[in-house]
């Protein structure tokens, strides 16, 4: 009995955060949201995140680069470190990176927001005034978040790289030539697609979990805490999963298009 | 105006609405009194479309809102307003944005056109003077009393002139003389809109005050509603309880 109440929360949960995300869909493009609001959100989730993604993407530059070396250079291979770098970054790092430190700093926030107006009844004083939450709320802030995750995770690659360059350059005594040169051979548009596109991605499940879990907080500030800790629990392993499936559905995409299309 | 029939509303197991049927007529004020948790605000957001009946209809303006799709309902609670239990003034804007909300949001229903700059400072200021708030536009919700955000609460309400006013517990937690203020309010404002106006409340000398007819929310249904003369020569254990909390006080009295 117990279980099959379990299933039926699950399974309604699901359902309710497929419905808040079509009505977020239709809301954001077919009526989409006031540019006042939109430029609110923009500034939030991007200008404000700049410092946190750049620390973060510097710092795992330095450390990527660090590693690398050291690991690569007892077999004679030092010289494939800014590939390492590059790549790891583009790939799998600066989105990853990126969207766990956004969902911290701003999902987090957005779920507290959402979830104190909810329980303090503002939430239903906009929908007594006739205004859609959805609309009003929400989607501001799930374009927001679509349009500032890739542009983040794009300026958070170029902090790791150069962490990473100034690490093998300045410690380890490389080359700028030799850091750099490899890189064009071995990062492809396709690589920069994969970590552009795994941001918005990123950027949809983090919005969309974290305004959920805002909307339907219940039961005071320590019900808007517990959904905080859920919304965050939920969209890191939501995050993770979505980013083994991208990279194998995008590679394997990517090899049949070279194998059909270029022999 | 208002009419509700057979309205049942569970949240789980908990049965709140069992079968309640009230109506409403229009230009009047129906106080519904009713001990804490039996429901009382749960009506108000069926009737203006917040929530949805688990059974049984809500009618408004001759409009099923209680079957209506959302974009509808929102099309027709535009005429509607509702003062919340602690006011519920969004934290995020300074009074003025709040009482030009609805305005700057909607516009001018009439002619589909936005509100001018001068035209929405104009109508604030004269909502805020009605309220007897004037100054406090730059200041922000959690700057204000608890009285002092109803009263906001209410001229983010009566700025935009709707024709049915919920009002769910607008004294309570308020102190005697800011409760009167607030009675008092509603009062005037029922005049001013000549609108039809639901009041929930479990403060006995508020509704008396205000009330043009009395009901009883017991038990998931209305058991009573009358004149408060009539009202009050019920012979009912629950109306003899209020009475008792009225009688223990000074009694204040609509004249």
């Amino acid at each position: 009995m117990f279980q099959k109440i379990l299933r039926f929360n699950f399974l309604a949960s699901i359902g309710e955060y497929v419905r808040l995300f079509i009505e977020v869909l239709e809301a954001s493009f077919r009526r989409p949201p006031s540019w006042n609001l939109l430029r609110e959100q923009l500034y939030n989730i991007g200008v404000l995140s700049l410092t946190v993604v750049a620390i973060t993407g510097f710092s795992t530059g330095f450390v990527l680069a660090a590693q690398s070396f050291y690991q690569l250079n007892e077999k004679g291979l030092a010289s494939i470190t800014g590939i390492m770098v590059g790549k790891a970054m583009i790939t799998e790092l600066g989105p990853l990176l990126t969207a766990f430190m956004v969902t911290g700093r701003v999902g987090s926030a957005m779920c507290a927001e959402l979830g104190t107006m909810n329980v303090t009844e503002q939430i239903d004083a906009l929908k007594s005034m006739a205004i859609n939450p959805n609309r009003y709320l929400v989607a501001p802030r799930f374009l927001a978040g679509i349009i500032m995750m890739p542009l983040l995770t794009l300026f958070s690659i170029v902090m790791g790289i150069y962490g990473g360059y100034l690490i093998s350059v300045y410690l380890f005594g490389m080359s700028p030539a030799a850091f750099f040169d490899p890189m064009p051979m071995h990062i492809t548009l396709f690589d920069l697609f994969t970590g552009v596109f795994k941001a918005f991605c990123f950027g949809v499940i983090l919005v969309t979990v974290c305004c959920y879990k805002g909307m339907r907080a219940r039961g005071g500030a320590a019900g808007v805490g517990v959904s905080i800790t859920k919304s965050v629990v939920i969209s890191y392993t939501l995050i993770l999963i979505a980013d083994f499936f991208i990279t194998v559905m995008l590679n394997s995409i990517y090899q049949e298009f070279q194998t059909d299309w270029l022999g | 105006m208002i009419e509700i029939e057979n309205l049942y509303k569970s949240y789980g197991k908990h049965e709140i609405l069992k079968g309640l049927s009230l109506k409403v007529n229009q230009g009047e004020i129906l106080v519904i009194l009713g001990r804490s948790g039996v429901g009382k605000s749960v009506l108000l957001k069926q009737i203006i479309g917040i929530e949805k009946p688990d059974c049984g209809t809500v009618d408004v303006f001759g409009k099923r809102i209680s079957t209506m799709d959302q974009k509808d309902i929102y099309k027709t609670v535009k005429d509607m307003g509702m003062l919340f239990q602690g006011a519920a003034l969004f934290d995020s804007m300074n009074i003025f944005d709040n009482i030009a909300f609805y305005l700057s949001e909607h516009g001018n229903l009439e002619t589909g056109q936005p509100y001018s700059k001068e035209e929405i400072e104009q109508r604030v200021c004269s909502a805020l003077a009605e309220v007897g708030l004037s100054g406090v536009e730059k200041k922000m919700p959690s700057d204000l009393s608890g009285g002092m955000r109803k009263r906001a609460g209410l001229a983010r309400l009566i700025v935009y002139r709707p024709k049915i006013l919920l009002y769910d517990e607008p004294t309570t937690g308020l102190d005697p003389i800011t409760a009167q203020q607030i009675n008092e309010l509603i009062v005037k404002t029922q005049k001013n809109l000549q609108g039809t106006s639901i009041v929930v409340t479990h403060d006995m000398h508020s509704a008396l005050f205000i009330a043009d007819r009395l009901a009883l929310h017991d038990q998931g249904k209305i058991a009573f509603v009358d004149k408060p003369e009539i009202f009050l020569e019920i012979d009912n254990p629950i109306i003899q309880s209020f009475k008792d909390c009225l009688y223990n006080h000074p009694t204040a009295s609509k004249e």
